[in-house]
């Protein structure tokens, strides 16, 4: 075969694959919950491997504070909790689940972002991160003036490790690379405390006695929301009036409460992590 | 110690997760190995073809397969297939579509390998003594090119088997990301969860692709002698 004939097969594929391109479906926007409707079942992008956000238990149901809420929905738009397909998604492609319509609605602890919001929907949120601040129960770091001139241990690239940098130079940032290095490098007494997603600090200090939660709730504040596929505006107001109701009758207390809560313990204030109406 | 691996594998349906995870890599892995010998024979033999048209549309098909990850391919078949066309694949069937290519590709190499290693002497040899070509095939390449792509085509089977835990990045739960699952549930009261979830992951991997490369070490054996 020589180059001018490759040549000109590719160009012939190209031509057939701009021609296909050409006829693109568009998808159509309108009638999503009717859609959703007809099909009998709403397909809910989850973790599967992310407890107590989203998991699988034991007996291979779907657990977690996300599969609390997308039960309820799955409820109040078709009547029957069980109406719902989990799609088990990696973190990486959230995003490319709606814009291929694999999925309905994407409820894997999304946090919103500038860069995310012009390629998906998010709709009100149900949760908020802010950082935490782990330390030894003997020598606990309840304010951030007690880190001056300290050691803090945080992971490269985190929003802990963007937040301290930025607005706290005064504090010594110890950086590590794995979550596990980062831990056990507490432990070892490196750093005065560690900083992380609160979420994680809790569960971590629930499960290492001897450390304690000094700071639960610092820096920006991050929400997490359902997202749905660009320009569904049908799904995305029904979800907005829905959790503005779910706000009024406080169920998302209760989905800490019955998801979280045993991972966090009671010495975890439910308001550093639930969005309920306003935004704290 | 026995305690705490009987509490992983024992608790709830784990075990049987496992075995239905593991029933979906088998699914994948024999319908697409399947598939891909048996129409890996047919590219492979056009390869072998004196028209052009073919030899470029095929070359053009290998070329491409090769080049593209694997992961790179199931995603341009789960996501953009739909995203700019709409056509909306489940998940299983890019799976084994994907796979199907990949191995069919690799396939037809194999062969077309095995087929123009053949010296040119024993085709010359067949016409002088006057068979036709199609029993030159039947009787003189074939069955010495089957021979010579056996250890390739054990190779190629135990590699796609090996290669099917992409699936997960396409929402396919295989026996390993059910393992994953487990391993992230138990792992907080159970350090070793990891360990032994993964070890029977390899030993489950083991008593498949063992068999394959025994069978060809055998049958090796026997075509020796």
């Amino acid at each position: 075969m020589n180059l001018k004939q490759s040549i000109k097969t590719l160009f012939i594929c190209a031509m057939v694959f701009a021609g296909l391109t050409a006829f693109a479906l568009q998808a159509d926007a309108a009638g999503e919950l009717d859609k959703i409707k007809e099909a009998g079942k709403i397909r809910i992008a989850v973790f599967s491997d992310k407890p107590p956000f989203g998991y699988v238990d034991e007996n291979g149901e779907n657990q977690g504070y996300d599969i609390y809420l997308a039960r309820r929905l799955a409820k109040d738009l078709l009547g029957d909790e069980n109406k719902v397909e989990f799609v088990l998604v990696e973190a990486a492609s959230r995003i490319e689940v709606l814009q291929a319509d694999k999925a309905d609605l994407v409820l894997a602890n999304f946090t919103v972002t500038p860069e995310r919001a012009e390629q998906v929907d998010f709709a009100k949120p149900y949760m908020q991160v802010a950082l935490g601040v782990a330390s030894p129960e003997n020598a606990p770091i309840t304010d951030v003036s007690q880190l001056a001139g300290k050691k803090l241990i945080v992971n490269k690239g985190t929003t802990a490790d963007a937040y301290f940098s930025k607005n706290h130079p005064e504090v010594e940032l110890i950086k590590y690379d794995q979550n596990t290095e980062a831990f056990n490098s507490l432990r070892d007494g490196r750093g005065v405390g560690l900083a992380h997603d609160n979420t994680l600090i809790f569960a971590w200090v629930r499960e290492n006695p001897g450390f304690v939660t000094g700071i639960d709730f610092l820096g920006s504040l991050d929400t997490i929301a359902p997202a749905v596929k660009k320009g569904n505006k049908e799904l995305l107001d029904w979800l907005n009036a829905e959790i503005e109701q779910l706000y009024q009758e406080k169920f998302f207390d209760k989905a800490y409460e019955a998801t979280l809560k045993p991972v966090y313990g009671d010495s975890v204030d439910p308001k550093t992590v639930v969005v309920e109406g306003k935004i704290q | 110690m026995l305690d705490s691996v009987a509490s992983i594998f024992l608790s709830g349906r784990n075990m049987s997760r496992l075995m239905e995870g593991l029933a979906v890599t088998l699914e994948i892995s024999v319908i697409s190995v399947v598939l891909s010998m048996l129409l890996g024979i047919f590219v492979g033999l056009a390869m072998t073809s004196r028209n052009r048209l073919v030899l470029a549309g095929t070359r053009i098909y290998l070329e491409i397969i090769r080049v593209m990850p694997i992961l790179v391919l199931l995603f341009l078949f789960y996501y953009s297939l739909s995203k700019i066309w709409g056509i909306n694949l489940s998940a299983m069937s890019v799976a084994i579509l994907v796979f199907t290519l990949w191995g069919t590709a690799e396939m037809a190499d194999l062969v077309r390998g095995a087929i123009t290693s053949m010296p040119r002497h024993q085709r010359e040899s067949g016409r002088a003594i006057g068979l036709t070509e199609s029993q030159i095939n039947r009787y003189i390449i074939i069955p010495q090119a089957v021979r010579r792509l056996l250890p390739g085509v054990i190779n190629l089977t135990t590699r796609m088997i090996k290669t099917t835990p992409f699936v997960f990045f396409i929402n396919v739960p295989d026996l390993v990301k059910v393992g994953q699952q487990i391993v992230e549930i138990t792992g907080m009261r159970n350090a070793m969860a990891s360990f032994w979830v993964y070890g029977l992951i390899f030993l489950i991997y083991f008593i498949i692709c063992y068999p394959i490369s025994c069978f060809s070490v055998y049958l090796e054996r026997k075509w020796e002698s």
